[in-house]
């Protein structure tokens, strides 16, 4: 289990690595010259070079790769051009935002993913099942900020229930009360995802609903109720578990879109900004801290998965 | 009619939510392709005394901020959205099914390239795309590019996995051991066994295609704005989501029923794949 441990994060590690090298190249491939977004275009060549040697990006690329990996590792990811703060202040006022809509997010797919896709399996072939896998389908076909303009539509501008847009702080005015600013983007960026899940679910209970042991257990008499919880259930949790990983990391992709919709202060709206902002240091920042909470998460899946199923082999 | 085509048919006899899909492509090419025959105005034709008029006999979908006729567009913006899916599909089998064969028949190589699919899924998929874009401007084409390299992982993955499956058959076994070269295996048993796990593959590719375009059009970093895309008309229809809502649904409904409609091709495609190669095709799509 050790060596599987330290193999695995190693392999993590590599990779996080290799992900810092491709982000690093790939923000200096973007056509544009951030010192110019810096100083407007009346600038006089000397102010150009000037500031341009003071950012230490007048050396050759290798040597800000290792000067920028270097101050990384000293939780230092530099500053932003836009707003003149640390890139880590910006990522953390941020962070609330994203991750309590992750949670929250995360808090609906499973309430509704599992549970209806374990229905579905229970009732396998009849009108039920095909009814619930066709909704699951379809929801998986809607783009997400359609869902969310339409939630917007009915339940902010018609109904006027829930709030269209923004997130203050629950550290702030208004307390645990905010969080229903969040919860039409979270059903908006739940829908697809629990979808997946609940596919995902369903799949997973009729394989394991193939196996010896459950044929055994429905043998020996054990009531139908108890096999599908004990046997059939605990088994196709494993499989539901590990794909949470790729869920999460999805969610984070997407709520671009939906911070967008919301305008929401979160961080992959922040992305999106800094991107039509030239505003190197914090796409770096942000992209490298998602990358590695992606790698941390599915790290913490494998292994979780490899220690809840020990059938799982070391490769 | 062939027997292919007619065993291919009979699939979906079965499944006639299915059919409707398959229908639904076919119309939908249709109308692509007659866009201009179909439409009853031009899609860049504007009407400033009917500005947001809402759906009448005249304008059946109603009308935007310019008094362009909606349906119109909406007829147009098919032909973006089969560029866009055929574009991606390209793409990621162009580039995708080699890498995969080459890393499953070449573990040396192998280890390289599929460990370089794993940095690059490492990268959330639409982030990936978004800085793709950022780096090659804004165009068609490059929103082609930017999408189709998120299903370049994919795509590698499963044909590396099928490869490896396909690499341990007997017959594969038998006509390298009678000698016959790597390029001929490729040619006559892994790629000919290759094409219903990759039909799959590029059905689901093609629908996640016109969700992953819509997004980028919305946040305008898709297809140029005067393009008629249903993303773009979406991303317009924003501001006037209350006072002309129609303009939100028609090309939201366009987009929906594409990719539902791909999805359940590929679906039933899927159901009849070869159990061996289905799970690889599982829910763990990237979105």
């Amino acid at each position: 289990m050790l060596a599987y441990v330290l193999k695995r994060t190693g392999a993590a590690i590599a990779t996080l690595v290799a992900a810092s090298i491709v982000i690093f190249i790939f923000i200096h491939l973007i056509p544009g010259d951030p010192i110019y977004v810096m100083l407007g275009d009346e600038a006089t060549p000397e102010q150009v070079e000037a500031l341009r040697t003071r950012l230490g990006l007048d050396r050759p690329l290798y040597v800000q790769y290792f000067y920028w990996a270097g101050n990384v590792l000293q939780g230092d990811l530099g500053t932003s051009i836009f707003f003149q703060e640390p890139v880590t202040v910006i990522i953390r006022d941020g962070a609330e935002t994203s991750l309590l809509l992750a949670c929250v997010t995360m808090v609906w797919i499973v309430a509704l993913g599992v549970p209806v896709g374990v229905l579905a399996a229970i009732r396998q072939g009849t009108w039920v099942d095909q009814g619930l896998s066709g909704i699951a389908m379809l929801l998986a076909s809607i783009p997400t900020f359609w869902v969310g303009l339409y939630l917007i539509l009915i339940f902010a501008a018609h109904l006027g229930w829930l709030p269209s847009s923004g997130y203050p702080s629950i550290f702030e005015d208004g307390g645990l009360s905010n969080l229903r600013y969040l919860l039409l983007p979270s059903l908006t960026l739940a829908a697809p995802n629990a979808a997946l899940i609940l596919r995902l679910t369903r799949a997973s209970m009729l394989d394991v609903a193939k196996e010896d042991y459950v044929r055994t257990a429905r043998s020996k008499g054990i009531r139908p109720y108890r096999v599908v919880v004990r046997h059939i259930l605990r088994n196709a949790l494993l499989a539901v578990v590990s794909a949470f990983g790729f869920t999460f990391a999805a969610l984070i992709s997407e709520a671009v879109v939906t911070e967008t919709v919301f305008a929401l202060p979160g961080i992959g709206r922040m992305v999106v900004q800094s991107i039509l902002r030239r505003d190197y240091p914090v796409i770096q920042g942000v992209i490298l801290v998602i990358v590695c909470l992606y790698l941390v998460i599915n790290l913490l899946v494998d292994i979780s998965y490899r220690y809840l199923d020990p059938r799982v082999d070391l490769e | 009619m062939t027997t292919k085509l007619r065993s291919f048919l009979s699939v979906f006899a079965a499944r006639p939510v299915a059919l409707l899909g398959l229908v639904y492509l076919v119309t939908i090419i249709t109308v692509a392709l007659g866009a201009d025959l179909i439409a009853p105005y031009a899609p860049e034709d504007i009407e400033p005394v009917n500005r947001l008029s809402p759906p009448s006999w005249g304008h059946w979908f109603g009308t935007d901020h310019f008094g362009r006729d909606t349906f119109s567009r909406v007829l147009h913006g098919s032909r973006l959205a089969l560029l866009i899916g055929v574009g991606v599909v390209s793409f990621a089998l162009a580039t995708g099914v080699p890498i995969g064969i080459i890393s499953a028949l070449f573990p040396r190589i192998g280890r390289v390239l599929m460990r370089m699919v794993d940095v690059m899924m490492a990268f959330p998929s639409l982030l990936l795309a978004l800085g793709l874009i950022v780096i090659l401007g804004q165009s068609v084409a490059n929103a082609i590019l930017a999408i189709g390299v998120i299903y370049l992982t994919t795509t590698a993955r499963i044909t590396y996995g099928v490869t490896l499956r396909l690499r341990e058959e007997t017959y594969v076994e038998a006509a390298r051991s009678m000698g016959a070269s790597t390029l001929w295996m490729i040619r006559k048993h892994i790629l000919p066994n290759m094409i219903s796990p990759l039909l799959v593959q590029a059905s689901f590719v093609f629908a996640f295609a016109q969700l992953g375009a819509a997004s980028l059009d919305f946040l305008g970093l898709g297809a140029p704005p005067e393009i008629p895309s249903w993303g773009n008309m979406l991303a317009e229809s924003r501001i006037y989501i209350t006072r002309a809502p129609w303009l939100l649904f028609y090309p939201g409904l366009m987009i929906v029923l594409t990719a539902f409609s791909l999805n359940l091709v590929g679906d039933v495609l899927r159901d009849r794949l070869d159990p061996r190669f289905r799970e690889m095709l599982g829910n763990r799509q990237r979105r």
